[in-house]
């Protein structure tokens, strides 16, 4: 290709890939600060359907920037999928209307020219606005802090084959953790519980032997931590399931109940407690 | 720049590479360094910026030792930093396939890999810690993929002929970030890590020529924050969105790293980026940033493009005589699986020969045909089914009925702040680590090793060899009352509003995007000396455009996400500049950097060892002033210099 092609090619000049082939309306929340009361925006935006929904916000947003209006604030970086940080509800849908997918992977192939689309963050008490569509998702963080690993100082580990695992755990255990710790869970969940999140470190460990020793301290330490954070309970509606962009089990709530139930019941106290 | 800063010297540019044999020198080293008394350590606090890989490894580590550490990252939680992206693997010399690999072949193929612009001992540690990453993180209970008897499963990844990548299918990145993660909280549970979100590192502190500390940004609240340490790790990542499209996260930035060398730190080759030969080729003007496919999809895909032009036919249509496997024929040996650079430059190639597919003619195909044929869908399913579940939520098309599109894209910096063994930059007391440093790939990273230096850094070196710094030099009580830290906050908060107060008419993404058209063109996966000295007047020009028309707006005491761009954008300005400088003195193709004046006949990478044996390490001597060239000489005592064959 000669440069002048090459040129052309990076400033998309590629026919028919950039011009707007659609346009849509958004009613999008707008919240100064945490607390401060809210209200919906109303914009229309000329898109491509290429585009990824959080490119639409990026259109928005340099729109608003040039007619000197305050941006859009949205958490989003890799925009693949995987780093969990982007939390948009479309139309009542945490991540939007398609299925195991994150809205930063959601196209506009997926709506109609003319589409009006309400977005709104995340909605839980423990998860508070922090502006617009951002939110505060620190309550994630605390509830792996309080029991979401295994004591292993660095250094100190063995061989990695000295421990066999059956393939079928391992893959169970890699089920579990594809959790991006996005909270589509709790803002689809009618009580906002974090069971399917919690469950999913609960399951992870629970399933591979290196996760034994603490299995018991581990649970409850992490129920009580998410208990403490505001979430609700589960009353088995599945939503959370469905909202999930990994496709994270309701088993693993399952799996949780009974771990707790275990450490609750079937198990002495806390050894550590009776001999210090 | 009002803050006292002795500026380093030439004769600091030395390497402290152990003497004695290879594969003695790490552990001669952990030997020869100073400790610190357990009971010593709770007295040194030290600041982690970034908790990638490296910056998460790194501080969980410290806090086990006794250290007291803070740790920053501008997410709104550690475990959100890119290294979670990571795909593909993780190298470790385990020889658990029995296929030859030993300490040794993973070190002489990186050396390779890195086309001979490496620092062999670093390496050679490099390929020697990294079976003790593969025990920790296990221990961790990151779930690695595994075999039907329980082990550890491994498949071979680009540029090695043995089976050494662990992984956990298409997210080994993510697993191993959130094993890092864990031990993180742990540490935060226990106290001994105080855990600083949405903070954004925008300056370096130096007291009397020592980092002591770093002045920060609350990204929620907008205050500017000083937080004085004992020693500083940057572990901020690598500059590839300098070419705004890549596959680097949106928020990924230089800025950290920038700032740093204002302050003293040298950068070390900045021309060195790697381009991604599998990634989905883009699509239109609005599109922000490129997604990656793990180049693990070449060991079971087949690259070709048809051999007529302009062929309209369906690709299923298109008979196999009439296919040009290019990389196959050109390279019997190594085949789709030649190093990164040498498949993205073939693919540039051929697509540049006309033969490129797609709307834009800049794709090639990534044929799984034969593999569903040989293997079953359901084999191609379990090894790269979330791969092909992304490529078709992109591109719409279902790649098990038809190839996937690829075209390269800017993935990696190889380049980044001098270090010494050590990993000390020429700041003392700065230490860098993982992509943020320049040290273990040279010109050229090979697949699957970034997740095993970020960690080898984070985990093994840098809590070995702190000590230097706090046990080797006398630190006075420093704190954020010292007139340094008011000297620094000053500039950090003048920029801030210098940023504001411009209201011009451009949007920050506008200008980023012709910064970064300017880079793809004149400074990308090829580059020469005519379009490297008009880059360098466009970047010149653009900055001024930067300065006189940027609009930036918003309350500076909120979240406010432009104001975020423009800070790093601007950084992106001035950095741009000497990474094509870099590329320019740099009279030679190495790796990654690929001069069109220096080519062998085939094509290839011509390397000038006798003129380019070195390490170029720039160092900052003011504003408006030409940076001064440094060079590292590159000694190769185990590895020696030949042009790398792949054929």
């Amino acid at each position: 290709m000669t440069q002048q092609a090459h040129n052309a090619a990076q400033s998309g000049a590629a026919p028919g890939r950039t011009e707007p082939t659609m346009r849509v309306t958004l009613e999008i929340w707008r919240q100064k600060a945490p607390g401060a009361p809210g209200n919906f925006e109303t914009h229309a935006v000329d898109a491509n359907e290429h585009m990824s929904f959080l490119e639409l916000l990026d259109v928005l947003n340099e729109d608003l920037v040039k007619r000197d209006k305050d941006p859009v604030a949205f958490d989003h970086d890799c925009r693949e999928g995987i780093c969990g940080s982007c939390a948009l509800t479309l139309d009542g849908k945490p991540h939007g209307p398609r299925a195991r997918t994150t809205v930063c992977q959601l196209h506009l192939r997926e709506y109609r020219d003319g589409a009006h689309i309400r977005v709104e963050p995340f909605r839980a008490t423990a998860f508070p606005v922090v502006k617009d569509l951002a939110i505060d998702r620190s309550s994630f963080d605390r509830i792996q802090q309080a029991g979401g690993y295994v004591s292993v100082n660095t250094g100190a580990a063995p061989d990695a084959n000295a421990l066999p695992i059956r393939k079928l755990a391992a893959d169970e255990a890699f089920d579990a953790a594809a959790c991006i710790g996005c909270g589509a869970c709790v803002a689809a969940c009618p009580n906002a519980a974090a069971m399917l999140f919690t469950a999913a470190k609960v399951s992870q460990y629970a399933l591979l032997p290196q996760g034994q020793p603490e299995r018991r301290e581990r649970v409850i330490a992490m129920v009580e931590q998410m208990d403490r954070e505001g979430f609700g309970n589960c009353t088995n509606h599945y939503e959370c399931e469905a909202a999930c962009p990994k496709a994270i089990s309701v088993t693993t709530i399952a799996r949780m109940n009974r771990e707790y139930l275990r450490a609750m019941l079937l198990e002495e106290p806390k050894r550590a407690e009776t001999s210090v | 720049m009002a803050q006292d800063t002795s500026r380093p010297r030439a004769d600091r540019l030395d390497s402290k590479v152990p003497s004695g044999p290879m594969a003695e020198r790490w552990s001669k080293h952990k030997f020869d360094l100073k400790l610190v008394n357990p009971a010593n350590r709770r007295k040194f606090d030290v600041l982690v910026v970034g908790t990638g890989l490296a910056g998460a490894s790194a501080a969980a580590s410290l806090a086990e030792m006794g250290y007291n550490v803070k740790a920053f990252c501008i997410h709104d939680s550690p475990r959100r930093a890119h290294s979670i992206a990571a795909q593909g693997g993780i190298n470790a010399a385990k020889n658990y396939k029995n296929d030859g690999d030993s300490v040794h072949r993973l070190f002489y193929d990186t050396v390779k890999g890195g086309d001979y612009r490496s620092r062999e001992s670093n390496v050679h540690r490099l390929a020697e810690v990294s079976v003790d990453i593969i025990d920790q993180c296990v221990a961790q209970g990151v779930p690695f993929a595994r075999e039907y008897g329980g082990l550890l499963d491994n498949r071979s990844f680009g540029g090695a002929q043995v089976s050494r990548t662990f992984y956990a299918r298409g997210q080994t990145g993510q697993q191993l970030l959130l094993g890092a993660y864990s031990a993180l909280n742990r540490m935060i549970h226990a106290g001994r890590v105080q855990m600083y979100t949405r903070r954004e590192m925008l300056d370096l502190v130096v007291v009397d020529g020592i980092a002591r500390g770093i002045i920060a940004r609350n990204l929620t609240t907008g205050e500017v924050e000083r937080h004085a340490g004992h020693a500083v790790l940057l572990c901020t990542g690598g500059y590839g969105n300098v070419f705004y499209l890549s596959t680097n996260a949106k928020n990924s930035n230089v800025t950290a790293a920038w700032r740093a060398h204002k302050r003293g730190a040298f950068f070390a080759n900045p021309c060195y980026t790697q381009i991604h030969p599998t990634c989905i080729p883009r699509s239109g003007d609005y599109q922000s940033k490129l997604t990656l496919m793990s180049e693990s999809l070449r060991n079971d895909g087949r690259v070709w493009v048809p051999r007529k032009k302009g062929d309209s036919r369906a690709p299923a249509d298109i008979p196999d005589g009439e296919r040009y496997y290019y990389l196959e024929e050109r390279y019997p040996s190594f085949g789709n699986l030649v190093p990164r650079d040498v498949a993205s430059r073939n693919a540039k190639s051929v697509c540049d020969e006309g033969l490129g597919v797609g709307p834009s003619g800049e794709a090639v195909f990534l044929d799984f045909r034969d593999a569903i044929l040989r293997d079953g869908r359901s084999a191609v399913e379990a090894r790269y089914g979330n791969l092909f579940e992304m490529y078709e939520r992109i591109s719409g098309d279902n790649p098990y009925a038809s190839p996937m599109r690829i075209y390269p894209a800017v993935h990696y910096t190889m380049g980044g702040l001098w270090v010494d063994y050590n990993l000390e930059s020429t700041v003392p007391g700065l230490f860098v680590l993982g992509e943020a440093n320049f040290s273990d790939h040279g010109a050229n990273r090979l697949g699957a090793s970034a997740l095993m230096q970020g960690l080898a850094d984070g985990y093994f070196v840098v809590p070995a060899t702190i000590a230097s710094h706090l046990a080797g030099r006398r630190l006075g009580a420093v704190t954020t009352d010292h007139p340094s830290f008011a000297a620094a906050e000053g500039d950090a908060r003048q920029r801030l509003g210098a940023l504001l107060a411009v209201n011009g008419s451009r949007t920050v993404d506008d200008l980023h995007r012709e910064l970064g058209k300017v880079m793809w063109n004149k400074c990308g996966m090829a580059r020469n000396e005519v379009g490297l000295k008009q880059a360098l007047q466009e970047i010149r020009s653009l900055r001024e455009a930067f300065w006189q028309d940027v609009k930036v707006i918003g309350d500076p005491h909120t979240i406010n996400a432009d104001l975020e761009k423009a800070g790093r954008v601007a950084d992106f300005m001035e950095f741009a500049e000497l990474k094509v400088r870099d590329a320019l003195e740099r009279d030679e193709s190495c790796g990654g950097h690929f001069r069109e004046e220096h080519a062998t006949e085939d094509g290839e990478a011509k390397r000038d060892d006798e003129r380019f044996a070195h390490v170029a390490a720039w160092e900052y001597r003011g504003a408006g002033q030409p940076e001064t060239r440094h060079a590292e000489p590159l000694a190769f005592e185990e590895v020696k210099l030949t042009t790398r064959s792949y054929k």
